[in-house]
């Protein structure tokens, strides 16, 4: 309870402090691309009903793609990690196409899957996928091994090492990749929607840029500010239940 | 049964660098329910050594017997605590003490029963909801030792395991550790670098000569289990005598053995 307490107030001081950063380089700007932050308030509200459904399909777009990267990412690194012959063989595939800008591939995407939802959910969990995958791997490997040896002392076959051990022993490391891929998501999904979307907040905020909306453009940055908020806070509370033991003995 | 034969045991690790002989041939024989303490140099292969008991371990050459079968992989009553005790910060204390009838698929009441037994035993039945690290060094080794005996192990490898405590939690545990024994009568191997502890503990008293491990000497201790052994005259004595052969090895200020 303290503790929720403690993180609204935190999130109340770093909200003025932006705010009064925001107005204060509106004003010395003085240029209508950078409102103040009232008029991008007012708009919200004018607004509201036009970016409620397009934050929902936002929301549901990265909600999805980080589900599939974390999904899919997450047991492929935990067993690269853990298995030096897949690791021989799937190792390489990885590091070639890990610094590999995975944005460039819109364009294919778009060939293949159509203009839409399977294009930029297909494209932030891509980027999420590689980024979980290194970090789970990386992870895996750290597992100490004292702690496998103890369990394989008590009679643990791999599978049983795997998910008593080297799965829990990664698991905050997995959830920190999350964290990071939540805000590489956001900033993905504004490019993809723009480009490859006519709904959801990236369209809305590109969509009132083109239109010289200029407080409309910045009510839809604030509704992305909100969903990475509510992304990371997700995450949080996910890692704090599945996690327990790290709260623990501090 | 849990007796031990140990054969010209050799081990050596392949390392980064270079081959480590670890191990340069070990002979040890125990009969079922014996008790022996190792003591020997840092680094002379002690730990090596329970592994291959183990059977976590595939041994380079020599012979791994217990019960009079070769081991060749985790038996099923052997237990064994490691140097830093091998508790897995991710479980609660129960979930830790019940790992081993989990990993052997026991149905969940049963080990719910066993590692509740266990616990009590070792004096942690009030703490089963905390994690491990939430605990005293003490308890996270009680802990250590109930994950162990819930297992309902005939031989327990016991790795140092009393070496991070203060000295009164200590002796503390080393009662723990005899009274479990008379009462349980399992085989017991302890590797420790205490000299008292050794002789408390140890109906044996296995001293390694320095890497790659040999057998020095094997020092019986049939004093030991009497009570309030540690107060009498034959353990002083029994101490000062293998202080005596530890110092002949070598053993003592070069790889810290506690004199
Ligand atoms: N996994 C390994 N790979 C390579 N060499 C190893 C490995 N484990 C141990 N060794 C080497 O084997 C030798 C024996 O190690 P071991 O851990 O058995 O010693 P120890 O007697 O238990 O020492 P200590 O009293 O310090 O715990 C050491 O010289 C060590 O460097
Ligand atoms: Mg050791």
């Amino acid at each position: 309870m303290k503790r929720t307490v403690q993180k609204a107030l935190g999130y109340a001081g770093a909200a003025v402090f932006m705010l009064a950063f925001w107005e204060g380089m509106s004003l010395l700007l003085h240029s209508p691309a950078l409102p103040v932050p009232f008029d991008a308030f007012a708009q919200v509200v004018e607004q509201f009903d036009k970016l409620v459904p397009q934050f929902g399909y936002s929301a549901l777009r990265v909600a999805a793609a980080m589900a599939i990267g974390l999904l899919v990412g997450a047991p492929l690194g935990l067993i690269l990690g853990r298995s030096r012959r897949a690791d021989l063989v799937f190792g390489p595939l990885v590091f070639l196409n890990y610094p590999v800008p995975k944005v460039v591939f819109l364009p294919v995407l778009l060939v293949v899957l159509g203009i839409g939802n399977a294009s930029i959910i297909a494209l932030i969990a891509i980027i999420l996928f590689f980024q979980i995958l290194v970090t789970a791997r990386d992870a895996a490997r750290a597992i100490p091994a004292a702690s496998v040896l103890s369990v394989r002392s008590l009679g643990a076959d791999r599978w049983q090492v795997f998910t008593q051990v080297v799965v829990p022993g990664a698991m905050p490391e997995i959830f920190t990749a999350l964290r990071i891929g939540a805000g590489t998501a956001v900033a993905v999904l504004f490019f993809s929607e723009s480009v490859a979307g006519s709904t959801g907040l990236g369209w809305f905020v590109f969509d009132a840029w083109g239109r010289v909306r200029y407080s409309e453009m910045f009510a839809g940055i604030l509704a992305m500010a909100l969903l990475g908020v509510l992304l990371y806070e997700a995450i949080e509370l996910a890692e704090s239940r599945v996690c327990r033991w790290e709260r623990a003995g501090r | 049964m849990a007796d031990v034969r140990i054969d010209a045991l050799s081990v050596t690790y392949h390392g980064v660098d270079a081959d480590v002989p670890a191990l340069g041939g070990v002979d040890l024989t125990l009969a079922d329910g014996d008790s022996v303490a190792i003591i020997g140099s840092s680094g002379c292969g002690k730990s090596t050594l329970l592994l291959a008991l183990a059977g976590l371990l595939a041994p380079t050459g020599g012979v791994v017997e217990v019960g009079g079968e070769p081991v060749s992989g985790p038996r099923l009553h052997t237990s064994l605590i490691l140097q830093d005790f091998g508790l897995l910060p991710w479980k609660t204390v129960l979930q830790n003490a019940e790992l081993g009838l989990k990993i052997r698929h026991h149905p969940v009441r049963e080990r719910r029963a066993h590692a509740m037994d266990a616990l009590e035993r070792v004096g942690l039945s009030e703490f089963v909801h905390l994690f491990p690290s939430e605990l005293s060094g003490g308890m996270r080794q009680r802990l250590a030792l109930a994950r162990a005996l819930a297992l309902d192990a005939d031989l327990l490898l016991m790795d140092e395991p009393l070496s991070a405590l203060d000295a009164l939690t200590r002796e503390d545990l080393q009662d723990l550790l005899l009274a479990l024994w008379r009462d349980r009568k399992h085989t017991a191997v302890l590797v420790t670098h205490s000299i008292e502890e050794a002789v408390y503990l140890g109906r044996k008293v296995l001293v390694m000569t320095p890497r790659p491990g040999r057998v020095a000497a094997v020092v019986d201790n049939p004093g030991m289990g009497e009570s309030a052994y540690r107060q009498t005259e034959a353990f002083y004595e029994k101490c000062a005598e293998l202080r005596r052969l530890l110092a002949s090895e070598g053993a003592l200020h070069v790889g810290g053995v506690a004199s």
